[in-house]
């Protein structure tokens, strides 16, 4: 055995054939053995800086393995892709003309509204505000029914609880917050507060599960958690973004337990929430992902990005199955949600307009106009009668 | 658990995060497009006719319907 040392790395020789890497090496040799085979000495370093051990493993090596991978990921995917959504679709009947105005105007907030959440019973709504207040409000007489000031400004996230009971919120604190609803008006509702969960930067989105016990969360720190509300503590975290996750959301709950989260780095993740595994992963949108929704079946999702378009990604087909764009739509989308059967894609754009898409055609059926600057979020309600829309002119709208 | 900030991520690090997951992305069952499309098809014209906002609600049973005319308290 022929014992030689490349720079730092020891290692034993051996005579078999293999590839050239196309890597450089240095090559210090001092040769421990009074027998010496030149030959076999440089093939040793070449097979050994490609067998890639652990010291000897770089940037580059693992960049070109991603590269092959990521070719053969897409090879994978193109051998199923025979047709296209909207030709599957060119059988079914148009859309009439579409007729929603605003039937609601929400003022309130002294400043950008970033957030909002329908409750389940269809009425009350939840927004949270760049002014650090968190305003639950009821959209049928667009009464204020509790407000909250956060010790922070930008609040990011707000969520309702299923049960209607308390809203979560959080934003440049880190946290994510849960205040429990009090029907005594009077009572002081940032004494009851509960600090749930704690990231390295700041809060961009966060969910209840099934229940009021469980909060998922999104983090400009790159990663989502979930955490029990009770005790705070972390049950799971999901690891894979490699910059700010933006948005996430729940699977529908018949379909399982999985979520998807989208962000800065263009990526679209699904993840298993008992094994925090990431199952699936999209990169096709050319900038940030803000925004991410699950279609009703489950089985598919939508995205908004900065690059101005929303798209469809099917879960079984695992690819991207749809884009709604426009030459002339070149604003980034903040946020996208269906209707209730999935047949329309509401997205709110960074250029103050609503642009409602026919998901199975890829065409757009109607643009809305009314907010003042940019449309920051768009939510359909629990029952499909309407969608409101919350903007950085400080209000929200309801339209149907 | 561990928590990982992003941005205490080596570039090494994050490269191979990257190239476990692919590795594990390669392998997935995956259907077909034109099938699974007619599926999302199906889906949306056996929901569409119960879409208040496709079909369209009248007025009167529109809960946001223009607030006006008296109010009785």
């Amino acid at each position: 055995m022929l014992m030689v040392e490349m720079c730092h790395v020891t290692f034993a020789s051996t005579s078999e054939h293999h590839q050239l890497c196309r890597l450089e090496y240095r090559s210090r040799l001092i040769i421990k053995s009074t027998f010496i085979d030149i030959s076999v000495i440089r093939l040793c370093f070449v097979k050994m800086a490609c067998q890639g051990l652990a010291k000897g493993e770089t940037i580059h090596t693992l960049k070109a393995e991603s590269e092959t991978l990521k070719g053969k990921l897409e090879e994978e995917r193109a051998k199923l892709h025979d047709v296209e959504l909207h030709q599957v679709a060119e059988k079914i009947e148009a859309l009439g003309q579409f007729v929603m105005k605003t039937r609601r105007t929400l003022k309130g907030h002294g400043n950008k509204v970033l957030c909002m959440d329908w409750c389940r019973d269809k009425r009350r709504i939840v927004s949270s505000s760049q002014d650090g207040k968190v305003i639950v409000w009821d959209a049928y007489t667009t009464n204020k029914e509790h407000a909250v000031t956060m010790p922070c400004t930008w609040v990011m996230a707000c969520a309702y609880a299923p049960s209607g009971c308390a809203v979560a919120c959080g934003g440049l604190d880190n946290k994510c917050s849960v205040y429990p609803l009090s029907l005594d008006k009077n009572e002081n509702l940032a004494a009851k507060k509960k600090s749930v969960a704690m990231h390295t930067n700041y809060l961009s989105s966060c969910s209840f599960t099934n229940s009021d016990m469980q909060i998922l969360t999104s983090s400009g720190d790159g990663t989502c958690a979930l955490w029990d509300v009770e005790s705070g503590q972390l049950l799971q975290s999901f690891h894979g973004h490699s910059a700010d996750v933006l948005s996430l959301n729940l699977a529908p709950s018949e379909t399982g337990n999985t979520f998807v989260s989208g962000g800065c780095d263009k990526k679209a993740n699904v993840w298993d929430m008992r094994s925090g595994q990431n199952v699936q992963s999209f990169e096709t949108h050319e900038s940030d992902i803000n925004s991410v929704k699950y279609y009703p079946s489950g089985d598919a999702f939508a995205t908004g990005s900065d690059d101005a378009t929303c798209r469809l990604y099917d879960l079984r087909a695992d690819r991207e199955v749809a884009i709604y764009s426009k030459e002339s739509i070149i604003f980034g989308a903040s946020s996208v949600d269906f209707s209730l059967s999935g047949r329309l894609l509401f997205a709110g754009y960074n250029d103050y307009t609503i642009n409602v898409w026919d998901v199975l055609k890829g065409t757009r059926v109607a643009i809305l106009f009314g907010h003042e600057n940019r449309v920051s979020t768009v939510r359909v309600s629990p029952d499909g009668t309407a969608f409101c829309s919350g903007s950085w002119d400080n209000t929200l709208r309801i339209w149907a | 658990m561990p928590v990982i900030n992003v941005e205490e991520l080596t570039d090494l690090d994050k490269a191979k995060m990257e190239v476990t997951q692919l590795k594990t992305e390669v392998k997935l069952e995956r259907a077909k497009v034109s099938k699974c499309c007619e599926e999302i098809s199906e889906y949306i014209q056996s929901g569409a006719d119960e879409d208040p906002l496709v079909k369209g609600i009248p007025e009167e049973k529109n809960p946001f319907k223009e607030k006006g005319g008296c109010v009785i308290c």
